[in-house]
């Protein structure tokens, strides 16, 4: 087990650059989730990191040595791709004892080895099988055992959960999350799928071409996200040129289109460093349709339901209040609103964000 | 008509061009080749039709035919091995190459542009007494006189793989590149090196394909009349030219007719045993 670090790391492919200057820290026995929308280069650092791929500029360290000029199969990484990658002519004992064969393991001790990591994805009875008699789910299972039976420093994992139904893809979720902290072992995990980036991660490093948008706890990601990126990439939000008109007194008010004035505790808005042009973020949820009046201390303004999206346990509205079409997700309690209902859009100043405009 | 009945047909008819041709074209004129092996060439020079098994007993009881024809399959085999060795990097430069695969195929293609009879003459202009090798080796003093370079096993065996490299780079490639690269770096983020990631995964994943070329520049090796003609001695026969001199030199076709089903049950078995482990689904990927 190993602490990563990214040290002003640059990659270009040609004139492109899939990597600008970065630097990244990812503490021992950390699962770290690099999350961002395909081509944002969070998969060209994981492979920088596994060694498949060489930094133009920078350097990499696996617990404080430089790994640069270490190859792949020295690095003792476990790796596990989107697409399993099992060898498709080696039993599922074989493909788990691969990489015990080139550590100085004795022979004897492989099969127990072997059996004890198949235990571990709760796999015990397919060892004699070939992955093309297995599902995807159980492959990927596989897919994992090979890469923790040789007890990396650091595991590697690259959309592991991409090609799983929805449903699977939400219990691997909850296993991968068990096995890692029942090994303890650091971990990259890249995705595109916020919300396997939220439910997994001790820390999310969410980028966006080439660039690191924000590193953070889950929860501080998603409530005070640091660009309008961030903002609209985990999960949905409004978002209005506003302007500054105070600050102070732990709070930063906002003078916001719809909405007026807005008192954002001081919390929620850590990049606001004085008055002038700034963002109002409202994430989707966090704006109430109702018939009644507005809650103590809240915000309420008329509109009108423009388009309903059913989702069974809650329902996304869209809705227009002046020339503006707002976006809202409701939990169901009773009955869904219809399109062209009137209603007041309640908002509560701490469920609000303001980014630098 | 059902539809089941009407699409049951459909195939049928599809195939029915091709299988008119294959029928007439081939297994036709096979069954006369098969019916002529049992005539017999009397002295006169006339056939007498009948069922004589004269022609085979002496085709299979012959040493001399048995002899060229062992020396017709190392022919064939030492040409196999020669493809595999230098075809399999070749493919796999090409099945590894990222944005030229395309053109790397073209150039690989573009000598069969060029009649197979052309290409194997050209080595007369390299090899040959007045050819360029020749005068090279003349022109920078290493030698005086002219080697004499062509006209034996060798050079047979050098135009068998100058014909039929790309039969073996082509089945090699398309097997390579049906191997998943992350396997590659699976084995190697486990701690194999390339070499051995190499020889672990990717060469057995491959040997399918391997097997293909192998059976394509085996058959194709065994049963060609042209590279021995033009660039082996007098003694390099293989077993087609047997039949060639049999049947166009000497007239004798029942002899011949016979001669030309050996090699073919000969060959025949070859594919068969490969059929029987390795499918011939491979094959057809690796013509396609």
């Amino acid at each position: 087990m190993s602490s990563v670090t990214l040290n002003n790391i640059v990659k270009r492919f040609g004139n492109f650059t899939a990597v600008h200057r970065s630097s990244l820290e990812i503490p021992e026995g950390a699962f770290v989730t690099l999350l961002g929308p395909s081509g944002c280069g969070k998969t060209t650092n994981l492979r920088m990191i596994a060694g498949l791929l060489d930094p133009t500029e920078g350097e990499i360290l696996i617990g404080g040595k430089r790994v640069n000029d270490v190859p792949i199969h020295k690095r003792n990484l476990g790796l596990v791709f989107q697409n399993y990658a099992l060898f498709p002519h080696k039993t599922v004992a074989d493909n788990v004892a691969f990489g015990l064969k080139y550590r100085n393991v004795p022979a004897s001790e492989i099969p127990k080895r072997v059996s004890d990591a198949l235990e571990l994805v709760q796999l015990p009875h397919v060892a004699h099988r070939y992955p093309k008699e297995l599902s995807g789910g159980q492959q990927q299972r596989i897919a994992l055992a090979r890469a923790i039976v040789i007890e990396p420093d650091v595991l590697l994992l690259d959309e592991p959960l991409s090609a799983l139904d929805a449903n699977l893809r939400e219990d691997m979720r909850v296993e991968l999350k068990r096995i890692q902290e029942r090994i303890g072992v650091t971990t990259v995990f890249v995705t595109h799928d916020q919300s396997e980036a939220l439910a997994m991660s001790d820390q999310i490093v969410v980028m966006s071409a080439g660039r690191v948008e924000q590193v953070g706890a889950p929860e501080e990601v998603y409530n005070t996200p640091a660009s309008e990126f961030v903002a609209n990439f985990l999960g949905a939000s409004n978002i209005f040129d506003s302007q500054c008109t105070a600050i102070g007194g732990g709070s930063v008010t906002v003078d916001a289109p719809i909405f007026g004035q807005v008192a954002i505790p001081a919390d929620k808005a850590p990049r606001i460093e004085g008055q002038g042009p700034a963002k109002l973020v409202v994430r989707a949820e966090k704006l109430h349709l109702s018939q009644d009046a507005a809650p103590e201390g809240g915000v309420s303004v008329p509109a009108t339901v423009e388009t309903v999206d059913y989702q069974g346990q809650a329902v996304r509205y869209f809705v227009r209040a002046g020339d503006t079409q707002l976006q809202a997700i409701n939990m169901i309690d009773g009955h869904p609103f219809n399109e062209g209902d009137q209603v007041n859009l309640h908002l509560r100043p701490q469920d609000c964000a303001a980014l630098p405009g | 008509m059902s539809v089941e009945a009407r699409e049951a047909r459909q195939p049928w008819i599809l195939l029915s061009p091709a299988l008119t041709a294959v029928a007439l074209l081939l297994f036709v004129p096979l069954l006369f080749i098969m019916i002529y092996s049992f005539w017999l060439r009397t002295a006169t020079g006339a056939d007498q039709v009948g069922f004589f098994l004269d022609n085979w007993q002496e085709a299979l009881t012959d040493a001399f035919y048995r002899d060229i024809l062992l020396n017709t399959l190392k022919i064939a085999a030492i040409t196999t091995v020669v493809c595999a060795v230098m075809g399999y990097p070749a493919a796999y430069f090409i099945a590894r190459s990222k944005g030229n695969k395309g053109i790397l195929l073209l150039l690989l293609m573009l000598p069969f542009w060029i009649s197979y009879i052309i290409r194997t003459m050209s080595w007369i202009n390299i090899l040959g007494v007045s050819g360029a090798f020749n005068s090279a080796l003349m022109a920078l003093g290493i030698v005086s006189e002219p080697i004499q370079m062509l006209y034996n096993e060798t050079t047979v065996i050098l135009g068998l793989v100058h014909f039929l490299l790309p039969f073996m780079v082509l089945n090699v490639f398309v097997s390579l590149d049906g191997i998943d690269t992350n396997l590659e770096d699976a084995a190697n983020s486990l701690g194999a090196t390339r070499w051995q990631a190499f020889m672990q995964v990717t060469l057995p994943l491959s040997l399918p394909g391997l097997a293909a070329g192998g059976l394509l520049c085996f058959v194709l090796g065994a049963g060609t009349y042209i590279t021995p003609l033009v660039l082996g001695g007098p003694t390099d026969a293989m077993f087609a030219n047997l039949v060639f001199e049999a049947i166009i030199t000497q007239l004798n076709w029942p002899l011949g007719s016979a001669l030309s089903l050996m090699l073919l049950v000969v060959l025949g078995a070859l594919v068969l045993i490969y059929n029987r482990y390795l499918g011939m689904a491979q094959l057809m990927k690796g013509l396609g």
